[in-house]
């Protein structure tokens, strides 16, 4: 008889997110984080992001990177404080904290992409 | 005068302290010699109340497994040779309670491996009668890496989560389970998950991947438990579709 | 320490040791599998800086010429730069470990693992290619 647990919904999310997070942050941050801010390459101004927003296709890729990655993190760092730093008493606040700002910012991606019409 | 090597050796004498101390003792140093044939040289004799497990000498039977110099070994596998300049330093197997100085204490184990039911979980109503299973060399090729254990035990005293939470299962015991789930002639798949699945059964591995690193015959356990995941995880997403295969 | 020792019902009593808070810096390798672990943390930080981008985006082109003033402020700059890093770190780990779970067998032959690596790491070269051509060009 199976018991009911959390496990394989949170793992698929882990790896999910571990795998938008390793195809597509490193080239995201790289332009916004390093080469536009630094001009080593020509940067995007207000009107050309909105207008590659516009599409719903990018729409949905740019909330999927806004959301999955942050539910990996949360799956990761949950483990890591639970035996990192063998705080296993802690284990449900540090999951409420964890899953809870993961759910908060794919509802913030959510709130945001919408708005931009 | 003979080459000598130093040997400090993890001692705990329940009967006469609480603490386990270290002793301290010259061995013979031997070419050819492994840990274990320095432990039976100090058990023959230097001090006979030495207690240690060992048995084929010869790396298939799993009883000489110990922390040697701070990394879990086969002690008939470790050659005196490789700690030429320095001291070598054996404990007991690391994330396992100590009987007596190098023995420890495995029954937990011996639990969790049982849980997982590894045997051949034959159909229903299948029986010797009705002659042998057949099985091809690539049906052999699917599982044959996960039998190579000798139950040693050295990926649990190598993973950090044995020590950390007592109801992991642990890198044995699930590559184990696979060695059963992906033979061709096992159906107790569907038993297995159930015992697995459950929070910590295999969920608590986080893949630090140090069990594969210090298993001495190749069973890659890590790699067994991320092919669990996927496949607990494929069962998981299927049992919400409604394609009436409920169990 | 000799002193009378504590029995248990069956037997003397088993040592157990206690694990240290800081067990993961006992070994090179437990210390580069909490690095990789905290590699997440910074996942986390670039959707933060992305989210933020967002609703500078939402506020209109002075807002977002803001913002992107401030991601040219040194401390911001420092701190994209080590997320990248780690960020990097969290890819190539990932993708070299992906194929231990993927184990993909066509005709009997399980498919080698570096075919599997190789696969991921095409997969990311194209993607961030086209990201790449999409913002610039």
């Amino acid at each position: 008889m199976r018991q009911p647990s959390n496990e394989p919904i949170l793992w698929v999310l882990f790896s999910a997110g571990g795998v938008i997070s390793a195809l597509f942050i490193p080239a995201l941050l790289f332009l916004n984080g390093l080469a536009f801010p630094m001009d080593w390459l020509p940067s995007p101004d207000h009107g050309r992001m909105v207008e590659l927003l516009r599409y719903p296709v990018a729409k949905l890729l740019v909330f999927l990177i806004c959301s999955l990655p942050l539910f990996h993190w949360a799956h990761r760092f949950r483990f890591t404080l639970y035996d990192g730093l063998q705080i296993k008493h802690l284990n449900e606040v540090i999951g409420v904290l964890c899953y809870g700002g993961a759910i908060g910012g794919t509802a913030a991606a959510g709130y945001l992409l919408w708005n931009l019409a | 005068m003979a080459e000598t090597i130093r040997l400090e050796v993890a001692r705990y004498r329940p009967e006469e302290e609480t603490e386990p101390t270290f002793d301290a003792f010259e061995v013979p140093f031997r070419k050819d010699w492994v840990v274990l044939d320095a432990l039976n040289y100090i058990k023959d004799k230097l001090d006979g109340t030495l207690s240690y497990r060992w048995s084929c000498r010869m790396g298939v039977c799993g009883s000489c497994g110990m922390m040697v110099n701070g990394e879990p070994k086969l002690t008939c596998a470790t050659f005196l040779s490789s700690y030429r300049s320095g001291t070598v330093r054996v404990e007991p197997l690391q994330n396992f309670p100590v009987i007596r100085d190098l023995v420890i204490e495995t029954t937990d184990f011996l639990r969790k491996l049982k849980s997982v039911k590894p045997w051949i979980v034959a159909q229903n109503g299948a029986s010797s009668q009705q002659g042998e299973f057949l099985q091809t060399p690539d049906q052999l090729n699917a599982y044959k890496q996960y039998s190579m254990c000798i139950n040693c035990l050295i990926c649990y005293a190598a993973c950090p989560v044995c020590g950390l939470d007592s109801h992991f299962v642990g890198p044995a015991a699930i590559a184990l389970a696979q060695r059963y789930n992906l033979d061709s002639r096992d159906q107790g798949s569907d038993q297995r998950l159930d015992i697995l699945s459950q929070h910590e059964g295999i969920w608590g591995c986080t893949f630090v991947g140090e069990c594969t690193q210090a298993c001495p015959k190749q069973v890659d356990p890590a790699g067994a438990i991320q092919r669990y995941k996927l496949t607990a995880a494929t069962e998981w997403l299927k049992s919400l579709l409604p394609l009436g295969s409920a169990k | 320490m000799k002193t009378a020792s504590t029995y248990t019902e069956f037997h003397p009593r088993w040592h157990r040791t206690r694990i240290s808070t800081y067990w993961w810096m006992g070994r090179w390798a437990y210390l580069k599998f909490i690095l990789r672990e905290l590699s997440s943390v910074f996942v986390a930080c670039f959707v933060v800086v992305t989210l933020l981008q967002l609703q500078a985006l939402n506020r209109g082109p002075v807002q977002y010429a803001e913002f992107q003033r401030w991601l040219q402020k040194p401390s911001v700059i420092a701190l994209n730069g080590i997320s990248f890093l780690f960020v990097l770190f969290h890819a190539v780990t990932w993708f070299n470990l992906a194929p231990r779970a993927l184990v993909v067998r066509i005709g009997g032959k399980r498919i080698p693992d570096i075919a599997i690596a190789a696969a991921n790491y095409v997969a990311w070269l194209v993607l961030s290619a086209a990201i790449a051509w999409l913002m610039i060009v």
